[in-house]
């Protein structure tokens, strides 16, 4: 028999026995147990060492709110630190381990940190990494390298570097009515609404449903609470408009009564069932939020208040009643309010010996009198609890005479043999998630609580989180929440019957007993009462500085145990009363969210990939993919042996001399259609559209509202009202939403629409001095020669069977045309235009030659139209018409974008003979040590196989004027540094000789 | 956040693209008034409070809505066609029409 295990009772199944490991060592404990009641079960008092002293801590609570036994689980290769052991259920094979301990827990060097006390109090950090300002050590990295063993010495968990190999998933939820809790109140809540047809959720972070009700031991409708709870949650299984989430925490209240929610699917597991993720991650959008989050104890502060085996009051009766298992055999108890008692009555019926109720207050009330006498205590009222003993387990206790109008300690110190002190300071209401809403909470006197403050969005509160700490009351309030959420209003049958112990839920007014020694506030971050006043000393008097300054409140248990006592001794110190302190706001999550479940199916590169209709064909052709934005484009199309620049160079060399085809299928295709559509482009472009002949294509520029160059493309001219517009592949979303918008918002009065239709066309382009014959070798239908299809001129035809529409247009320089045809076909029509141009050694070519040639011939692409350059900058200030108003036209010319200074386009030959690089500086004079004054950038590059050289496209300041001159490439990143000359951006056949043939 | 598409009922923010603030006046395609072009171009109105503001259903039927949203709360009081037509979408919607 384990030693402190009840022979009967709790909630665990003692005919299943599992068994786990603890820093190494075997355990046993039953179905049912959390990690912390095993190991209590098995007589273990010390869980983990404190983060900054390192002092020996057992187990504060029973719950989530844990700051001290917190473990890390591993699971193979795989370790996730900071995990409170009262929240981990154990199953089969269970290794967990204990923190900032070294080299183990019950002998760890670092414990001598508690004689440095006075070093390590508030703020010590800011204090100390200043390093020595005066001495030998001054200057010196002597504190940087104590820096690393003090940092090692502070902290929790050590975080794994094997990579999670659980699987997470997310889900959306919509409901009526979501009931967080599912203590009475919630269950209630959950009843009242389902009943009204509602559509319920109810979830619940425990892996039972119930809260106290599964160890209050109180009796509801004659039976046990426990079980009561347990017929509830079972009939609101049968129900199907009622889901119910058992471990699952509701951690975020956000906008649009949308909750967020992450469910511990399997970790109580000894592995997943199939199919079945690590955690699942809830967005729960719910009409209406009943809030049943009930309440925390809150601990007392006082000297050696976090000595293993001090324990706050109701998680002992929790071990008690719900896991069967004493917190110890002789048990005090140290309090300023009822609720206590019924804690001692608890550990009494289950078998402990109680040797004393310490209670702050001098009067008590008859009942509760009667409770003291009942489990035979020494009754010490208006008394208090001055220090503790013991080393990794507590031996006993010192307690004093305590006067709680003024706080004074009087008389002498008496011992009390003890190995467990159950400790309660009152309770604060759990308003975490309606904090996160956004109202600001309310001090409540009586209750010496902060209370919730009144909804914002949709929800209700119910039972101890609102105050009301009877089970009577939360039954009553959770079924008028659950009612009044789902928006009945019917007047039900009587409400269930309660048998509980009696007690006042107003504590006394005491947080602190102010002696000799180390009494903690934030037990998770080592932060003392005395670091309270320290900060208070040194100015901090704002509670959110007070916070940042001492970090009370912001381990990974945020305060839920501290925060209270913290503020109450923050106001004493300041001589305000608690509410005028203050308090700060509570922000998701309530308790700590496992990564993978917030990146969910998220992970990894889920874009959705973009492969035009020859893509297929491009792979099997030896084509080399690029992405390019989602797309992929073929890059080279490389011959064995060839580098990418011999590669390209090849390509644009054989377009040049006979001919060579390009997939252009990912140009933007933007359908423009309407009476008004002529318009609509006059409008949008900063050239004129309404002009362009049917039949005929044009070179359009846009600018943005602010005057600044946009987008580029050509627009064909498909029929009176219907132009195809085509766009830059990069810009082909933004200029859809930019037409849409002018269309929807601004001009509603224009007949027009837009449709993309990037999708529905296949594009090859196909360009060179035989281009032409390529295309009468295998268009039918109408003929291609320079009278049917001028330079910018369309025509209708067929290739291999399938209807085409070839434009006559270049980016290449080039004779060039493009053909479109059904995507469906675009293949065949590929394949059609190679085989034609076989007798005329047409090469495929890829991203590469493509810009090759396009920077020969200095045509602009995003990489000059980058936000910031105008149409002047570009030279395409021939295309700003003068007749009629465009999008940026009133704003193109302001000061700022005229004045002399602007980076402008220009071309730039390399005379060292050396690759340029894309980003490069120019500069005026060289300075390898000091890189210094650019006049500008590289925006694009290549080997050029039309001029023999190195060139490149470059933005450079008053670039124009500088044509003919000298300048410099500075690339000090890449150690590249050379003379240029600066030229005109038109490399290769400035006067288009070759592609107006 | 929810914004209710009079075309789609309500949908996920996610679906959505800001657009910008609908307040916002342009000046007359011709004006060379410098200062409203400016004022269009360059200011917003950053209430805190009910804010009027165009959104493109961008995930789902593209329309651009006229949305009055509160700045402090997400709250979304009002959603309308920016275009301010009704008719069409009303036609639509009777003949069964995505």
């Amino acid at each position: 028999m384990s030693p402190r295990r009840t022979d009967a009772g709790g909630r665990i199944d003692r005919l299943r026995t599992i068994r786990f490991t603890f820093d190494g060592a075997p355990y046993i404990g039953h179905a049912g147990d959390t990690l912390a009641s095993a190991l209590l079960a098995n007589g273990v008092t010390l869980f983990g060492r404190s983060f900054k002293y390192h002092r020996p801590r057992g187990v504060l609570t029973s719950g989530v709110e844990e700051p001290n036994a917190l473990v890390t689980v591993l699971r193979g290769e795989v370790r996730e630190p900071n995990i409170a052991a009262t929240m981990v259920e154990i199953y089969d094979g269970l290794t967990a381990v204990s923190q900032n301990r070294f080299p183990s827990l019950s002998w760890d060097l670092s414990a001598a940190n508690q004689l440095g006390g006075k070093l390590l109090s508030a703020g010590f950090y800011y204090k100390t990494f200043m390093g020595p300002a005066i001495g030998p050590l001054k200057g010196t990295r002597f504190w940087m390298f104590c820096e690393h063993f003090i940092r090692r010495a502070a902290g929790l968990g050590r975080a794994g570097i094997a990579a999670d190999t659980a699987r997470y998933e997310r889900m959306n939820a919509f409901c009526d009515v979501l009931v967080v809790g599912s203590g009475p109140a919630g269950l209630m809540a959950a009843r009242a609404a389902a009943d009204q047809g509602a559509r319920v959720i109810l979830s619940e972070l425990e892996p039972h449903f119930g809260g106290s009700a599964n160890w209050s031991g109180e009796t509801i409708d004659g039976m046990p609470a426990a079980d009561w709870a347990a017929r509830a949650a079972g009939q609101l299984e049968g129900y199907d408009n009622v889901r119910l989430l058992p471990r699952t925490t509701v951690w975020g209240y956000y906008d649009g009564n949308t909750l967020a929610a992450l469910e511990r699917v399997t970790d109580h597991k000894e592995r997943p069932g199939k199919g079945e993720p690590r955690h699942r991650y809830w967005t729960i959008r719910a009409k209406s939020v009943v809030l049943a989050t009930g309440s925390f104890e809150r601990p007392l502060v006082f000297p050696g208040n976090d000595r293993p085996g001090v324990m706050l009051a109701h998680a002992a009766e929790r071990y008690a009643n719900e896991y069967g298992v004493l917190p110890g055999n002789r048990i005090a108890l140290f309090t300023n309010n009822d609720s206590a008692y019924r804690c001692a009555l608890a550990l009494k019926k289950a078998g402990a010996a109680i040797v004393a109720i310490v209670d702050v207050r001098p009067e008590l009330s008859s009942e509760i009198r009667e409770l003291a006498d009942e489990v035979e205590a020494k009754n010490l009222s208006a008394h208090a609890v001055v220090a503790t003993e013991g080393g990794k387990a507590l031996a006993g206790i010192k307690v004093q005479r305590f006067d709680m109008v003024n706080g004074a300690l009087a008389g002498d110190r008496r011992s009390i043999q003890a190995d467990c002190l159950l400790m309660s300071g009152g309770w604060s209401p759990t308003i975490h998630l309606a904090s996160q809403d956004g109202a600001k909470a309310e001090w409540n006197a009586a209750r010496q609580a902060f209370l919730p403050p009144n909804a914002t969005q949709r929800w209700i509160g119910a039972g101890a989180f609102t105050g009301s700490f009877s089970t009577a009351e939360a039954i009553a309030e959770g079924r008028a929440a659950g009612l009044s959420a789902a928006g009945g209003t019917g007047t039900p049958a009587a409400l269930p019957v309660v048998e509980a112990a009696p007690g006042d839920p107003d504590p006394a007014p005491v947080f602190e007993i102010k002696a000799d020694g180390k009494s903690f506030v934030d037990f998770q971050h080592d932060v003392t009462a005395e670091d309270v006043r320290l900060a208070h000393r040194e100015g901090f008097i704002s509670v959110e500085h007070l916070k940042r300054y001492t970090t009370l409140g912001m381990a990974t248990d945020q305060g839920k145990s501290s925060n209270i006592p913290g503020h109450a001794i923050m106001a004493e110190a300041l001589g305000k009363p608690i509410p005028e302190v203050g308090t700060t706001r509570f922000r998701p999550p309530f308790s700590a969210v496992s990564i993978g479940s917030l990146a969910a199916e998220r992970f990894g590169d889920l874009r959705p990939e973009r492969l035009t209709p020859m893509h297929d064909w491009h792979v099997a052709n030896g084509a080399t993919m690029y992405s390019a934005g989602l797309w992929y484009r073929p890059m080279i199309y490389g011959h064995a042996g060839e580098t990418i620049e011999q590669a390209y160079v090849r390509e644009a060399k054989a377009t040049r001399e006979s001919a060579g085809i390009v997939d252009v299928s990912t140009l933007g295709k933007i359908a423009v259609q309407g009476p008004d559509a002529a318009e609509f482009l006059d409008r949008v472009y900063t050239n004129m559209f309404s002009t362009l002949a049917v039949g005929k294509a044009r070179y359009g520029l846009m600018l943005r509202e602010d005057g600044l160059a946009f987008d580029d493309g050509t627009t064909w001219r498909l029929g009176e009202q219907d132009f195809l517009m085509t766009t830059t592949t990069a810009n082909a979303g933004k200029v859809m939403q930019h037409l849409e918008y002018f269309l929807d918002v601004i001009w509603p009065e224009l007949k027009v629409h837009v449709t993309s239709v990037t999708d529905q066309w296949a594009g090859a382009a196909i360009g060179g001095p035989k281009a032409r014959a390529i295309l009468a070798a295998c268009v039918t239908g109408t003929a291609v020669d320079n009278a049917a299809l001028p330079f910018m001129g369309i025509v209708h035809g067929k290739i291999s069977g399938v209807s085409v529409m070839i434009c006559r247009l270049s980016f290449s320089g080039e004779m060039a045309f493009e053909v479109y045809s059904g995507a469906g076909y675009g293949t065949h029509v590929w394949e059609a235009l190679i085989e034609a141009g076989k007798p005329f050694g047409l090469v495929t070519y890829g991203l590469e030659a493509l810009g090759t040639m396009r920077i020969e011939k200095g045509h602009v692409t995003g990489a000059e139209i980058d936000g910031r350059t105008t149409a002047r900058d570009l030279h395409l200030d021939w295309m700003l018409s003068k007749k009629k108003p465009f999008i940026g036209s009133a704003m193109m010319d302001r000061e700022g974008l005229i004045a002399p200074g602007r980076l402008e386009l220009v071309g730039l030959i390399s005379l060292y003979n050396q690759p340029l690089n894309g980003g490069a500086h120019i500069v005026e004079a060289l300075d390898e040590a000091n890189p210094h004054d650019s006049i500008g950038h590289i925006t694009a590059c290549c080997y050029s196989p039309a001029l023999g050289k190195y060139i490149a496209l470059a933005l450079v300041k008053d670039g124009k004027a500088r044509r003919g001159t000298r300048a410099h490439i500075s690339d000090p990143l890449r150690n590249r540094f050379g003379p240029v000359e600066i030229v005109s951006n038109h490399f290769f056949d400035p006067d288009g000789s070759r592609m107006h043939g | 956040m929810l914004i209710t598409c009079p075309y789609c009922g309500p949908r996920d923010v996610i679906e959505f693209t800001y657009q910008g603030d609908g307040n916002r006046e342009r000046p007359q395609p011709a004006s060379q008034n410098l200062d409203a072009w400016n004022a269009y171009v360059y200011n917003r109105l950053n209430p805190a409070g009910d804010h009027n503001e165009i959104w493109q259903h961008s995930g789902g039927c593209r329309a651009h809505l006229r949305v009055v949203r509160n700045t402090l709360t997400h709250e979304v009081s009002s959603v309308a066609f920016a275009r301010g037509d009704h008719k069409s979408a009303a036609r639509h919607k009777a003949e069964g029409k995505p």
